[in-house]
């Protein structure tokens, strides 16, 4: 089964700790700039968003890419970087329609969201259900439940 | 390892900034923030300096739990001599500026001197530089940070800065973070103002490392995990925030109401965090929108609200009409209760106010409502007034009156001054609800008595974040004390006082006691820093600073006669309530207070005690 990072926004407080785990799971170090997903926040509206690549099966990063750095996870359907064969060229970047994929100057080379090898550490310090690692087919599921919820209880009709 | 072991040094009167090693041997007997920066602040600092003269410092300083996974990790402290008290003041603050600091690789920054014209502070990782803030001079905080961002073309700094309260001289003036986050107490911001420095705007990309990774990871996991199953921590304050006391301490009998005349409002459920979550009459919307989190926090008690638009208080002010930050329990409290207001949209402008302008709300709400008795008993007049009528309960005037003292105009400039030199001036300095010169928040000690021995022995003036025995005299954590009665007090305070000295020189929050004991977070310091740490040796560093704080304040001039309360609270009996009939018995607890804490009968520490604690 291909599980996906699956992010609910409506729960997140906003309290950097997935940036946390994942510079230090990445880069042995607390340092959320250099996390691969970023919370941002949008006080006018008191929203706070988490971030991160989706594993775009056609992945355009991946397609873009002229030395073949980055490749599939057969396993976890991630889209990895090489660090030896990644050149830093930041193509990819420029492909990435979400800007998820990005150059660490540091290393020279980009880093992106890997699913930690399919446990991904963002997902197990989050303090809300902002995150969670399901299976990829039903990221849907909770919604539909919701929504079927107040179908089912009449709420939809009375409401009109 | 989590220390950076640098310090900024800022010199504001000859406009430089220079970097320094950290005083190792310091860091390990004051750990960081409070006790770090006050232990540098006393070796500098003349303890008779005139608070707001460029001779009085003022250091901002992180903890070394800051900026890490450790729960709860994005606090900081300002240090400096308070421009309210003319005592120790150690200001607190959360939100992300703290982290930020860390980020850009510093443990503390030191301002001393006074710039001749406005500055700020421009911070990005190693590079540090004071800059012209003559436009910035004049802004409120809320506009200060869209500026900032705006003339540094980056979103992603965090800023510290003053509102026109600060620049005005206003003796409570907060320094507030991230737009609605503050160092609120004891006119840290008056301090800063006197130094014509406007703002600190800080963008830190290097990391935080800690000493020994995989243990430090194991044990933060551990206290996320109890802060999770805790009750208070994982849903009372996640879903009421500090608000979910309102409504208990009103039961209790011990919500100071009207000036302290009274035990229990009888608006509170009107003003609480159940009201917050409730719909409006006007509009149908709840006050309150969301819940949110301070840098790193699971707990996440921070509130988010919107106001009704048309409530008179914002009608036709589109920028009152967005999403801000809430009330949280001291602030509805003081505004409210204090001053016999319980129209909460309005308390919630107040509360504006305070973030917008840079002021603590628990100093303004207690002076007004101490403006309030002198109106009520005629030693005060419209005519002192400009015209405002300064009842109990007038929320007009009350909403008019925050206004002004944000501004530094009308009769705002007297409340600006705090309650006892206005009560002074008016004749009646009995009616300065204080210690120390500073407020007492919102525990009244006739209905909780070992909040009365806290008030009077906090080292910065009253306060409820030095020693917090509401946790068990209330909510029975660790363990439930009666609150009428003032038997043991004296331990309980002075074991508060202790582990809250610790928990505040770590960079993490007080709130995370509520749920985790000294001993849950001493693993996360020992794996945090290098050495062998145990809660012994914390415990020993908090009463070391403690004791450090006691001596400056005697230094500057305090005597065992400060610590006291107000006569209301000793001889005028509660009414009504559980307490109904009881005064505080500070002068039974006092005593045995300095007995347990090594000090003479007059409330000096003796050698042995100073020798004992390796001072």
């Amino acid at each position: 089964m291909i599980k996906a990072l699956h992010m609910d926004v409506s729960h997140c407080t906003g309290c950097h700790q997935c940036e946390m785990a994942c510079s230090y799971h990445h880069e042995n170090v607390f340092n959320p700039s250099k996390s691969r997903i970023k919370i941002f926040s949008f006080p006018e509206t008191g929203r706070n968003v988490p971030y991160t690549c989706t594993q775009c099966a056609e992945a355009w990063c991946m397609q873009a890419c002229p030395v073949d750095a980055i490749s599939v996870n057969v396993k976890t359907g991630a889209k990895e970087v090489s660090d030896a064969l990644c050149v830093g060229c930041k193509v990819c970047t420029i492909a990435c329609p979400f800007g998820t994929i990005n150059y660490n100057h540091t290393t020279g080379k980009v880093a992106k969201c890997d699913l930690c090898g399919g446990d991904p550490d963002c997902v197990k310090v989050c303090p809300t259900p902002a995150l969670s690692y399901i299976d990829a087919e039903l990221t849907g599921m909770g919604k539909m439940r919701e929504w079927a919820e107040r179908t089912d209880s009449g709420a939809q009709a009375t409401a009109t | 390892m989590a220390w950076t072991k640098k310090i900024l040094r800022v010199d504001l009167s000859g406009g430089t900034c220079s970097t320094e090693p950290l005083n190792m041997e310091w860091a390990t007997k004051y750990l960081g923030q409070r006790g770090l920066a006050t232990k540098y602040f006393v070796e500098e600092c003349d303890p008779k300096v005139d608070p707001l003269s460029p001779e009085n410092k003022m250091i901002i300083a992180t903890g070394p739990l800051t900026g890490t996974a450790a729960p709860t990790s994005g606090r900081w402290s300002v240090v400096c001599k308070g421009a309210l008290t003319g005592a120790i003041a150690c200001s607190n603050s959360g939100g992300f500026f703290g982290a930020e600091l860390k980020n850009a690789g510093w443990d503390m920054i030191i301002f001393e001197g006074k710039s001749a014209t406005p500055v700020y502070l421009d911070i990005e990782n190693d590079q540090a530089s004071l800059k012209d803030a003559s436009a910035l001079w004049g802004k409120s905080v809320w506009d200060t940070e869209d500026a900032l961002r705006d003339i540094r073309g980056d979103n992603d700094i965090r800023i510290a800065s003053i509102g026109q309260a600060g620049e005005a001289g206003n003796l409570f003036a907060a320094i507030v973070n991230d737009k609605d986050r503050a160092a609120g107490r004891s006119g840290v911001g008056a301090v800063m103002g006197s130094k014509n420095l406007k703002a600190i705007a800080v963008r830190g990309t290097l990391g935080v490392q800690v000493s020994d990774p995989m243990k430090f990871m194991q044990a933060t996991g551990a206290c996320n995990q109890i802060l999770a199953d805790n009750a208070v921590t994982g849903e009372g304050l996640p879903t009421y925030g500090t608000q979910v006391l309102m409504n208990v301490i009103n039961e209790t009998g011990a919500l100071p109401t009207r000036n302290s005349s009274d035990v229990q409002f009888e608006g509170a459920s009107k003003i609480g965090g159940e009201a917050m979550t409730a719909p409006r009459e006007s509009d149908g919307k709840a006050n309150l929108v969301s819940n949110s989190a301070c840098f790193g926090c699971p707990i996440s008690c921070q509130r988010v609200s919107q106001m009704d638009p048309e409530h008179f208080a914002v009608r036709g002010q589109p920028k009152y009409h967005g999403k801000e930050g809430g009330l949280e329990y001291e602030a509805a409290w003081a505004l409210g209760a204090a001053t016999g207001v319980s129209d909460l949209e309005a308390l919630t402008f107040c509360n504006y106010i305070c973030n917008e302008n840079g002021m603590d709300p628990i100093t303004l709400g207690s002076t007004v409502a101490a403006a309030m008795e002198l109106y009520q008993i005629g030693a005060i007049t419209s005519a002192d007034t400009g015209g405002l009528v300064l009842e109990f309960g007038n929320t007009e005037s009350l909403v008019e009156i925050c206004k002004q003292t944000g501004l530094g105009e009308g009769f705002g400039k007297e409340i600006g001054q705090g309650s006892l030199r206005m009560c002074k001036k008016y004749g009646h300095p009995e009616l300065s609800m204080t210690v120390k010169g500073q407020e007492f928040p919102a525990y009244d000690p006739r209905g909780i008595q070992g909040m009365g021995l806290s008030y009077a022995t906090s080292n910065r003036g009253a306060c409820h974040l030095r020693g917090y025995t509401v946790s068990s005299e209330i909510l029975g954590i660790p363990e439930k004390t009666d609150p009428l009665t003032s038997d043991g007090k004296a331990g309980l305070v002075k074991a508060f006082q202790d582990v809250t000295a610790v928990v505040d020189s770590s960079g993490t929050c007080i709130f995370t006691t509520f749920a985790l004991s000294l001993d849950d977070i001493t693993p996360m310091i020992d794996a945090d820093l290098e050495g062998d740490w145990t809660a012994e040796t914390l415990l020993d560093l908090g009463e070391r600073i403690w004791n450090m704080e006691r001596q400056f304040n005697l230094d500057a001039g305090f005597t065992g006669a400060d610590d006291a309360l107000p006569d209301r609270l000793l001889k005028e009996a509660a009414k009504t309530g559980p307490a109904e009939g009881k005064v505080n018995e500070l002068g039974k607890m006092l005593p045995e207070y300095y007995e347990l804490r090594g000090w003479t009968p007059e409330g000096v520490p003796s050698n042995e005690t100073l020798a004992r604690l390796n001072m």
